[in-house]
């Protein structure tokens, strides 16, 4: 505080100046509180036993992919709308070395599912393309023959929601009877390959 | 009078950290683990273009990763050329960029075209980098010394020392076909590359 009865005008001046410097002190701190906490508070990444946000993809036009979904007509759709009782999502981006990379091995745990009769009606997987656009997605989709059904996430829309995570990000939900569901499995990169991850999503969703 | 002053401090330091802290979106690669530096947000466009579509494209040698040199003149009649500068090594849009042109060598074969990549990143440090995209296809150049004489033979090198995120296309003839000084928050759609290749056998 400034004392007002010290007649010593220039003692007055420095000291302002130097409570200017403490409130700029103060001033900065917060600021850069406020910005810190700012950049934390976006979506934290999908973690075991929380629900997903909402997120709408587009049904797919491909007739295949729709009933591959079990999804009819068009416009958007929910993910615990598909027809399964467990769905394994993957957030990849086009770009990513680790993604291309586990491209095969993924396809290779779509494979062991769909060979599987009891299996394949009850577990189905789709892909995310976070920043990629629909040519983008596409270009992923050929080059590495993914079978199963890959949605664009040109704006990061998506991504935003799901806590802006490294890529490939591996998330599991399971669909109750009523339509409600919870997140039973998530995994930054790692894939452990199609056998031992299956069986994690198996014994995670009480599916086997 | 203190009091106000402060108060007026803080409303001022609120309103500039909404604007100033939008956070950016972007994928991180898990390839690059906890490596890559976070830049924020630059802005979009810091340097003036010194070139212009059909211009002759300035020549250049660099040397590369690989430890050839590559000039520009030695495509000439042979190949179309897309030069792609990218700001820095281990920065998040520029570290998922290339990988994704190294995916799709049969788009740049169908159209005829090489891609160079370059940073004004030294040699050792592009090593390192490349090294974490997997094996890539294409020479990756460094314009370290003298520092970024090529970025700024085409009006590329920001104030800052790095370079735009900038894609070139440089025709057989040597003529400059396309330019994208892209907004270097923002990754080029790789659809706007390729629709500017395909133009080329037009």
């Amino acid at each position: 505080m400034i004392n007002n009865n010290n007649d010593n005008e220039k003692g007055i001046a420095e000291e302002r100046g130097m409570n200017k410097i403490r409130i700029s002190f103060v001033v900065m701190t917060i600021f850069f509180t406020v910005l810190s906490s700012s950049t934390l508070a976006s979506n934290p990444p999908p973690s075991k036993g929380d629900v997903l946000p909402v997120i709408n993809l587009s049904i797919p036009k491909n007739p295949d992919e729709k009933a591959y979904l079990g999804l009819s007509g068009a416009g958007t759709f929910k993910i615990p709308q598909i027809k399964a009782k467990v769905v394994i999502i993957e957030i990849f981006s086009m770009y990513c070395p680790y993604c291309q990379k586990d491209a095969p091995r993924i396809n290779e745990l779509y494979q062991m599912i769909e060979k599987d009769s009891d299996l394949r009606t009850r577990i189905k997987m789709i892909g995310i393309g976070a920043g990629n656009s629909p040519y983008e997605v596409s270009v992923f989709k050929k080059t590495y023959h993914v079978p199963f059904p890959l949605f664009a996430d040109k704006d990061f829309s998506i991504h935003k929601l799901l806590g802006e995570v490294r890529t490939p990000y591996f998330v599991a939900i399971k669909i109750n009877d009523d339509g409600t569901h919870q997140i039973v499995h998530s995994q930054l990169g790692d894939f452990q390959g199609a056998e031992p991850f299956l069986e994690i999503i198996l014994k995670a969703s009480g599916l086997r | 009078m203190q009091k106000k002053r402060l108060s007026n401090l803080i409303m001022i330091a609120g309103v500039l950290s909404v604007f100033s802290f939008i956070p950016v979106a972007y994928p991180l690669s898990e390839a690059f683990k906890e490596n890559i530096y976070k830049v924020g947000i630059l802005k979009p466009i810091d340097s003036v273009l010194k070139v212009k579509v059909g211009d002759w494209a300035p020549q250049f040698t660099l040397p590369a990763v690989s430890g050839e040199k590559i000039s520009l003149k030695q495509y000439q009649g042979k190949k179309n050329v897309v030069l792609s500068f990218v700001p820095a090594a281990w920065t998040p849009v520029c570290s998922d960029q290339w990988p994704g042109y190294n995916i799709v060598k049969d788009i740049f074969d169908q159209n005829d075209a090489i891609l160079l990549g370059i940073t004004v990143d030294n040699l050792p440090t592009l090593f390192a980098w490349t090294n974490q995209m997997g094996k890539l296809w294409f020479p990756v150049l460094s314009d370290f010394w003298p520092h970024g004489t090529v970025a700024k033979k085409y009006g590329v090198l920001r104030s800052n020392g790095t370079s735009e995120r900038a894609l070139f296309i440089i025709d057989k003839k040597g003529i400059i076909r396309y330019i994208d000084v892209h907004d270097t928050n923002k990754r080029p759609p790789l659809e706007d590359l390729v629709n500017e290749l395909e133009k080329l056998k037009r």
